[in-house]
């Protein structure tokens, strides 16, 4: 070594693994990490478009929570983002990847529709809301059994195989579309029951989606004791652990996927419910439009945490609700949101990094 | 086919009642907001051609940029629903919506907010209901089904120019055609098409094949190719990309194109195409809001106010003297000289007339009220195609 390095000592950048971080540290990289990205967003935002990133912001707000109706419809898709990645936990808890949420959420829709359209007028209204939930949920509870099934017999890759079911139920809904289009040859369902609204979820209060919310905070309540203060919650994260020491330990991991899977199923199956007679009346194959995946990241971000899971799902809905209102004010095109949530997501997995990741610099000198 | 019978019914009660509303709240020029729901933004060609529309409205009426909200890419889900109310409480006196899946939504909202104009391209529910008591809801389309009949002139045209040439011979006459659906609008169009083809090329025939999408360029241009390799000679389309014209132009077959000079994309085949121009029904509608006038609840108009037309014609790929005749045959539509759904003109069932095919009952039973003077009314009892009959001649493979 030459005497100046010697003097010096060298630079030496270390990432440490944390033991532990204080509540505030580690929430303080969290909000260092929005403001960093809403700054990037900024210059992108001006750089592209040339427009002033303060209105364009307020353009988003204005768009998510700018009156009460904008505001009801971001409380009605964060609830039901909420409510399929609380559908998730179970199952990735287990480490099983139930990537196809999609197609159960389609089943669980497509059983509302049947209901509607078969029955929506023969019933009492409450019966029929009745029937709409359980039928969604048995729907959805048979798509998340098939692969779980498998799963447990033959040891088969339940990411493929979850993934190719919802092909399946998006090819079902347009079999299905055959029989149910209206009118004919439109290829298009339509609003079903829009003159008597048979099989539509209430107005309660006088609020119209007061229900999806009562609904969605129920099954995160029961999800959350289920989770942490059961047996079966305990026994399914320790299979997540580790198979082996769950059936060392005498627990039944065949069964312990097939229960766990048909409650992931099922809550799947009531958000397609949700979807269907809660809010868009209508089926298609589109109908989960891609929320199966988006409740992937949630339930990711998250931890599987449920206050966290409402935050994530609704900082995401406010940004895709935001976009329409910044697409119409400034004709910039959706994509331009996507971008936002996307550098937005970024800084916010990044940091996770850092949250448990220590970033020490120090010289390695003499003394060290 | 119930369903015809009932909106058949509607139309007559609300022609009667139509002219008996009472007149709308009349609105100054410069407070008007006109709001409009699109399925696509700009670069996708229908939106695009409703976007310029809205655009020689604004012109027309010197209304300013802040009076007109635009959504873009709104799909046809509970999203229009939420989009239409949106722009309601954003103080628009007239809402537009141009994708056919909205309509449900539009007119859900409609009920709620009745001092609002709510208007809907392609759609056919606004009569039934206006029926039911509703004063604010409307469906509003061209009469597409005249310029279609033009731009098969144009490839009637062709056609004989092939069989004389000799590169065909007068039996080999097949028009492929790539339609979207099966159903009112799309069979109204190749129809119309096909019956301006062949009153230049009687031997002409036409094979139809559908591609279940609006937009889909690739499998547009795989079902052309499809269909010239089923031995059609010319084609034509109803779908909203370039995809067919593109394969034209790689196998040197001439094509009639939609919406979009095709030309670009194929400069050696591509012959015309026939076009919407949505811009006289915007700035009539928006007119009415401002003067208080009633706004008709079908509303269909064609050549005669400029709401159809076709591109010129390309003469690098069209038979010779083919711009005259479609000159011609414009101003014997516009007169009336040529009616484009002529029952003598076509059969349907195998060689009946469709007058005799409605005297023996069945499911002809249900297009008796469309057909008198000798031809198909189409269009004048809504606004939205109602022709959905496949015709001899015509393979359509649904």
């Amino acid at each position: 070594m030459s005497s100046s390095e010697k003097r010096n000592g060298r630079l030496v950048i270390h990432m440490v693994k944390r033991d532990t971080i204080s509540r505030p540290k580690e929430w303080g990289i969290r909000l260092i990490a929005v403001a960093l990205s809403l700054v990037v967003c900024a210059i992108v935002i001006y750089l592209i478009t040339r427009q002033n990133p303060i209105e364009v912001y307020s353009g988003i707000i204005n768009g998510a929570i700018g009156t009460s109706r904008r505001t009801w419809v971001t409380v009605r898709e964060s609830v039901l983002l909420l409510l399929i990645a609380v559908g998730l936990v179970p199952a990735y808890r287990m480490r099983f990847w139930n990537i196809g949420a999609e197609g159960q959420i389609l089943m669980g829709g497509a059983a509302s529709a049947a209901v509607m359209i078969y029955l929506g007028d023969k019933m009492p209204a409450g019966a029929s809301l009745i029937l709409i939930l359980v039928l969604s949920m048995i729907a959805g509870m048979i798509w998340g059994l098939i692969p779980a099934i498998f799963k447990a017999r033959f040891n088969t890759n339940e990411t493929l195989f979850t993934l190719m079911m919802n092909y399946t139920a998006m090819q079902l809904i347009t079999y299905f579309i055959v029989y149910w289009e209206n009118p004919k040859g439109s290829n298009t369902v339509g609003v079903i029951n829009q003159a008597t609204k048979a099989g539509w979820f209430p107005k309660v209060f006088g609020f119209q989606y007061f229900l999806n919310v009562l609904i969605v905070a129920v099954v995160t309540v029961l999800m959350t004791v289920y989770m942490r203060y059961t047996k079966q919650g305990y026994e399914l994260a320790v299979v997540g652990e580790s198979a082996n020491t769950a059936r060392y330990a005498g627990i039944n991991v065949r069964k312990v996927i097939i229960r766990t899977m048909m409650i992931s199923g099922a809550i799947c199956g009531l958000a397609g419910a949700v979807i269907v007679s809660g809010a868009s009346h209508t089926i298609s194959t589109s109908t989960a439009g891609g929320r199966g995946f988006t409740a992937i990241i949630v339930a990711w971000m998250s931890k599987f945490n449920p206050v966290t899971m409402i935050i994530v799902s609704v900082f995401l809905v406010f940004m895709q609700q935001g976009s329409i209102q910044i697409a119409t004010q400034f004709g910039l095109n959706e994509n331009a949101s996507d971008i936002i949530t996307g550098i937005l997501l970024f800084f916010l997995i990044g940091c996770e990094f850092f949250v448990n990741y220590s970033l020490e610099i120090y010289r390695e000198g003499k003394e060290g | 086919m119930n369903r015809k019978f009932i909106s058949l019914a509607v139309s007559a009660a609300m022609a009667a009642s139509m002219f008996s509303a009472a007149a709308v709240q009349a609105v100054d020029v410069s407070e008007i907001k006109v709001g409009v729901i699109y399925v696509g933004d700009e670069n996708e060609g229908y939106t695009a051609s409703h976007m310029k529309g809205i655009q020689e409205m604004k012109e027309a009426l010197g209304l300013s940029d802040d009076q007109i909200i635009e959504k873009t890419q709104i799909p046809e889900d509970e999203s229009c629903y939420d989009a239409a109310v949106d722009l309601a409480e954003s103080g628009c006196n007239i809402i537009f919506a141009t994708s056919f899946g909205h309509e449900s939504y539009l007119f859900q909202a409609a009920g709620e907010y009745e001092d609002i104009q709510f208007a809907h391209a392609t759609g056919t529910q606004a009569a039934t209901f206006a029926e039911n008591g509703s004063t604010n809801v409307h469906n509003y389309f061209t009469a597409i089904h005249e310029a279609r009949y033009v731009a098969g002139v144009a490839a009637g045209m062709k056609l004989n120019e092939m069989i004389e040439n000799g590169d065909i011979k007068e039996d080999e006459a097949k028009i492929g055609y790539v339609g979207a659906f099966p159903y009112a609008e799309v069979k109204s169009g190749f129809t119309s098409f096909f019956l301006g083809a062949r009153s230049i090329c009687p031997s002409a025939t036409m094979e139809v094949q559908y591609t279940q999408s609006w937009a889909d360029m690739a499998k547009e241009q795989e079902t052309a190719k499809k269909l010239i390799s089923d031995k059609c000679v010319l084609i034509s389309q109803h779908a909203d990309t370039t995809g067919a014209p593109s394969a034209c132009q790689e196998l040197g077959v001439p094509c009639v194109g939609y919406n979009i000079d095709m030309s670009a994309v194929a400069p050696d085949v591509a012959i015309t195409s026939s076009s919407n121009n949505w811009g006289p029904y915007y700035t009539e509608a928006v007119k009415s809001v401002i003067d208080g006038t009633e706004l008709a609840v079908d509303w269909c108009k064609g050549l005669e106010d400029g709401s159809c037309y076709v591109f010129p014609v390309n003469e690098k790929a069209a038979a010779e003297g083919t711009a005259e005749k479609l000159a011609e045959t414009e101003e014997k539509i516009k007169s009336g000289e040529i009616k484009v759904f002529d029952t003598s003109t076509f059969t349907v069932d195998g060689g009946k007339t469709l007058e005799d095919a409605i005297a023996e009952g069945g499911d002809y039973a249900a297009y008796a009220d469309y057909v008198a003077d000798g031809y198909f009314h189409e269009s004048e009892f809504r606004s939205a195609p109602a022709f959905d009959l496949t015709i001899d001649g015509i393979d359509s493979q649904e």
